[in-house]
């Protein structure tokens, strides 16, 4: 394994970047094997800490790598995780753009489709399950979460009443 | 949905690359939760630079890629409409301000995160997003177990086994699992 921590960062964002079926929420228990458990950068709490900044902070929830990043090697250390978790897809979507008119009705194309959905399913379900580790310690945790997932999946309630609530019941020490 | 009987218009202007960057730089600031439902109603509704088939299209390209969907659909559009730089300028409108809002959080966090306080407070709110995340799977989930006998839920049953369970690396249960389920949907027609 290369020592220097931005060739790491790199490496690792560059190759999830691809794999990331299903957008940010997908990758994220293998961001997370790889800072905790694989790589040592952080405790379980502080991942799922950046997590939740990156939830609540506006734009894409991709920005979790940026926070990754700098905490691994500040601005440089952010910039390079950003980029490497963009670029390579941003690439890809600017050449496949290009010749989407010709292949879009293509059966493969609608198979590779529909066939990465349960992938990105498992993928996200696995998010879930790990965040639920390091972040339901006990059973008032348990209930804001159980209670947020059926409000969110009820109601089109704006997940900022979701976030707030939940920063306002962990405040009170309960968690 | 409307009874109109027009046919989906193209798109009747086209955007200049400042108004893309403006334009994405508002999704990015507004997308709380997803950007995705704020671009479509600043791009098909507002200033009508695709129509709502379009916008889809576009869309199910930036879905059909690996990586953050919205990051994806601002190349796409931006390429569209400007080339290489207007794919730029898009992605830079989406990416600008959300970046540095979230470098100066994780200052605060770097200098603030062992507080006590701040740490409950984000305990909370990582326990409300996680019950997100549960009801985007279980929104995602429905359709694929409510459908006569299909492979879906056994990849998704297994790639969650192999990635939370397991904790094996996402690339190794990528390539196993994703050819099988492509081919079991190409054969499902």
């Amino acid at each position: 394994m290369n020592d220097s921590p931005l060739l790491t960062l790199a490496g690792y964002f560059a190759l999830l970047s691809l794999f990331a079926v299903g957008g940010a929420n997908a990758a994220i228990p293998e961001m997370h094997r790889i800072a905790v458990e694989a790589m040592h950068w952080m405790s379980d709490r502080q991942f799922a800490d950046m997590f939740a900044i990156a939830q609540v902070s506006p734009g894409p929830n991709v920005v979790i790598v940026t926070l990754i990043g700098y905490h691994v090697a500040g601005f440089a250390g952010a910039g390079v995780a950003t980029v490497a978790m963009c670029g390579p897809t941003c690439v890809l979507a600017y050449l496949v753009a290009r010749t989407w008119d010709r292949f879009k009705d293509a059966h493969w194309r609608i198979a590779i489709q529909a066939g990465l959905v349960p992938v990105s399913l498992g993928l996200i379900a696995a998010s879930a399950f790990v965040l639920a580790r390091s972040a339901d310690h006990n059973v008032y945790a348990g209930i804001i979460t159980a209670v947020t997932a059926v409000a969110a999946f009820a109601t089109r309630i704006n997940p900022l009443w979701i976030f707030l609530g939940g920063g306002i019941l962990g405040l009170t020490g309960w968690l | 949905m409307s009874d109109s009987a027009a046919p989906p218009s193209p798109a009747v202007s086209h955007p200049s690359l400042a108004e893309l960057f403006r334009a994405f730089v508002i999704v990015s600031l507004s997308g709380f939760g997803g950007a995705l439902p704020w671009a479509r109603r600043m791009i098909v509704e507002q200033k009508r630079w695709m129509s709502t088939q379009e916008f889809n299209e576009a869309f199910a390209l930036s879905q059909f890629l690996p990586g953050p969907n919205v990051v994806n659909f601002s190349v796409v559009f931006g390429a569209r409409f400007g080339g290489a730089p207007g794919a730029a300028v898009a992605l830079a409108g989406l990416m600008g301000p959300p970046l540095v809002i979230v470098a100066m959080l994780a200052i605060l966090y770097a200098r603030f995160g062992d507080l006590e306080m701040l740490s409950r407070i984000l305990a909370g709110i990582t326990a409300a997003a996680v019950g997100l995340l549960i009801a985007v799977v279980a929104k995602m989930a429905a359709p694929l177990f409510v459908k006569r006998w299909n492979s879906g839920p056994l990849i998704a049953i297994a790639a969650f086994i192999g990635v939370a369970i397991i904790q094996w690396p996402l690339p190794w249960v990528f390539v196993v699992l994703a050819p099988v389920s492509v081919a079991f949907a190409w054969f499902k027609r």
